[in-house]
């Protein structure tokens, strides 16, 4: 026991659940949370991609931030388009600083007169600080809510039988709906590349709906070593490791998520570095890694061309247990970014051979509006 | 059958004419989760008590597997190079990791008989 441990760990509105489900709870972002249940990393990623698992994302942070202008305003601190939602729709963006590096990354769904916002756990309280800097007392914490994930291609079938109107949502697009009753806020999203949902509930609801749809026969828990997994073979960034102030959106392949209006206007923090990256090319790239033997190549492995020479570094990678063996990301020279450029990955001291791989490692199979 | 011994890095041994069979407990592989790849040292290699000679990795993290005598490896189980996931399965059976020529055998006095390792096990907890 170290004295570093003495740190309070908050609990989320799941903790009893967990134990109860024997849930091996670690250390995350603050929070004791759920890293695995007792069928294991392996069973739970594999049974999340063939039917659903369900996450408790309740360390995350949820905010609102209230006014007609309210998607106007938060421009001036993401690249996302927001102004271009239509209400009901949601859009990935980033939180950057004056350097062009990312402070977070969130979701936020737009509606007439407010903005829903979903931040990282360990961001949480620096991003509501930074956001009621710029915007004042429109901000909003949701403390009172639970977060909770159901991902999977069976999902769909299984809400709907608690939330008949969630069948018909568009994915990236966000609902008030009751969900067996409850009053929640359900956005059709995820961090799986799988179709799913995020459901936002008070507080004293969420036990009551997380077994509501555990009871389904086709519903797992799932802890976060299987969200990492399936993350990762998503080609999805974790923030803090895949992306962080040293990283702009444009070195981490995150240009998709930048419309070419916000690109053109600029008008958020470091738009003038992420310009000039646009225009010369950024000096690095994040992509994906895929090394040809069956041994992980872990965060932190260092990166080097054929002759040896450094080229980057890896900076999320495990087992993908549905691409059944070894993937990572990271960051790599522009010159090496092509997929299929051989690489070698530097493991315990020796060189292993890997390839640049194009992401995501698994198809994404997202809902597409019927 | 040779009696087993157990180190405070989770690994046992069993020793039969000098030669000591070496693998990780089942503990082990609780704590490790579902092991995707084990890596083997080569046959020949002389370690030393304590030296990291095999590595085992699970979906979460990467383990080194530690030689908990001194000595010549001889042998290596290449099955659960093959299969890694047999070491969740049969850890303290069939799952061996390497055996090793016993250079010393007073090393095996400072490691723990099974009722002894079971105590130190209730410890961790």
């Amino acid at each position: 026991m170290s004295a570093l441990q003495d740190q309070v760990l908050l609990r989320t509105p799941l903790y009893a659940l967990h134990q109860e489900l024997g849930a091996k709870l670690v250390p995350f972002a603050g929070y004791e949370m759920p890293v695995q249940y007792p069928p294991g990393i392996l069973k739970e990623h594999l049974h999340t991609r063939a039917a659903a698992g369900l996450f408790d994302v309740s360390h995350m942070g949820q905010l609102r931030i209230k006014g007609a202008d309210a998607a106007k305003r938060i421009e001036a601190l993401v690249p996302g388009d927001i102004q271009a939602l239509k209400a009901g729709r949601m859009r990935y963006t980033q939180f950057t600083d004056e350097r062009g590096g990312i402070l977070d990354d969130l979701m936020i769904t737009r509606f007439d007169d407010h903005l829903f916002v979903v931040v990282n756990a360990a961001c949480k309280q620096a991003d509501t600080d930074h956001l009621r800097k710029y915007l004042g007392a429109s901000v909003e914490s949701l403390d009172d809510r639970a977060l909770i994930a159901l991902q999977g291609p069976r999902a769909a079938a299984v809400l709907a039988r608690h939330a008949p109107d969630a069948a018909a949502m568009a994915f990236m697009s966000g609902a008030y709906l009751k969900v067996a009753g409850m009053a929640c806020f359900v956005t059709r999203s995820g961090y799986t590349g799988e179709d799913g949902y995020e459901i936002s509930c008070p507080v004293a609801d969420a036990e009551k709906l997380a077994r509501k749809l555990l009871a389904e026969p086709d519903v797992m828990a799932i802890g976060l070593g299987a969200r990492d997994s399936l993350r990762l073979e998503a080609g999805l960034c974790l923030y803090g490791h895949d992306i962080d102030t040293s990283t702009t959106p444009v070195e981490a392949a995150l240009s998709w998520s930048i419309s070419k209006r916000r690109r053109a206007e600029g008008g958020f923090p470091g738009a003038a570095i992420l310009q000039q990256q646009w225009r010369d090319g950024p000096k690095r790239l994040r992509v994906g890694i895929r090394p040809e033997g069956r041994a992980p190549a872990r965060e932190g492995t260092e990166l080097a061309d054929a002759a040896g020479a450094g080229v980057g570094k890896i900076t999320s990678g495990g087992f993908g247990p549905s691409v059944n063996g070894p993937v990572a990301m990271g960051y790599v020279v522009a010159a090496q970014a092509k997929p299929g450029t051989p690489v070698q990955a530097i493991v315990r001291g020796k060189p292993l051979a890997a390839r640049v791989a194009t992401l995501p490692f698994t198809p994404h199979r997202y809902h597409r509006a019927g | 059958m040779a009696d087993r011994k157990f180190s405070k890095e989770h690994e046992w041994i069993e020793v039969e004419s000098g030669i000591a069979t070496i693998g990780v407990t089942d503990y082990a592989q609780g704590q490790l989760g579902d092991v995707v790849f084990v890596e083997l040292p080569e046959i020949g290699r002389k370690v030393k008590k304590g030296e990291a000679v095999a590595v085992v990795e699970s979906v979460k993290a990467a383990s080194e597997v530690f030689a908990p005598v001194s000595g010549e490896v001889t042998a290596v189980n290449k099955a659960i190079a093959d299969d890694p996931a047999k070491v969740n399965a049969e850890a303290e059976k069939a799952a061996w990791f390497f055996k090793v020529k016993l250079a010393d055998q007073g090393e095996l006095k400072a490691l723990m008989d099974r009722a002894a390792y079971d105590a130190f096990l209730k410890t961790l907890s």
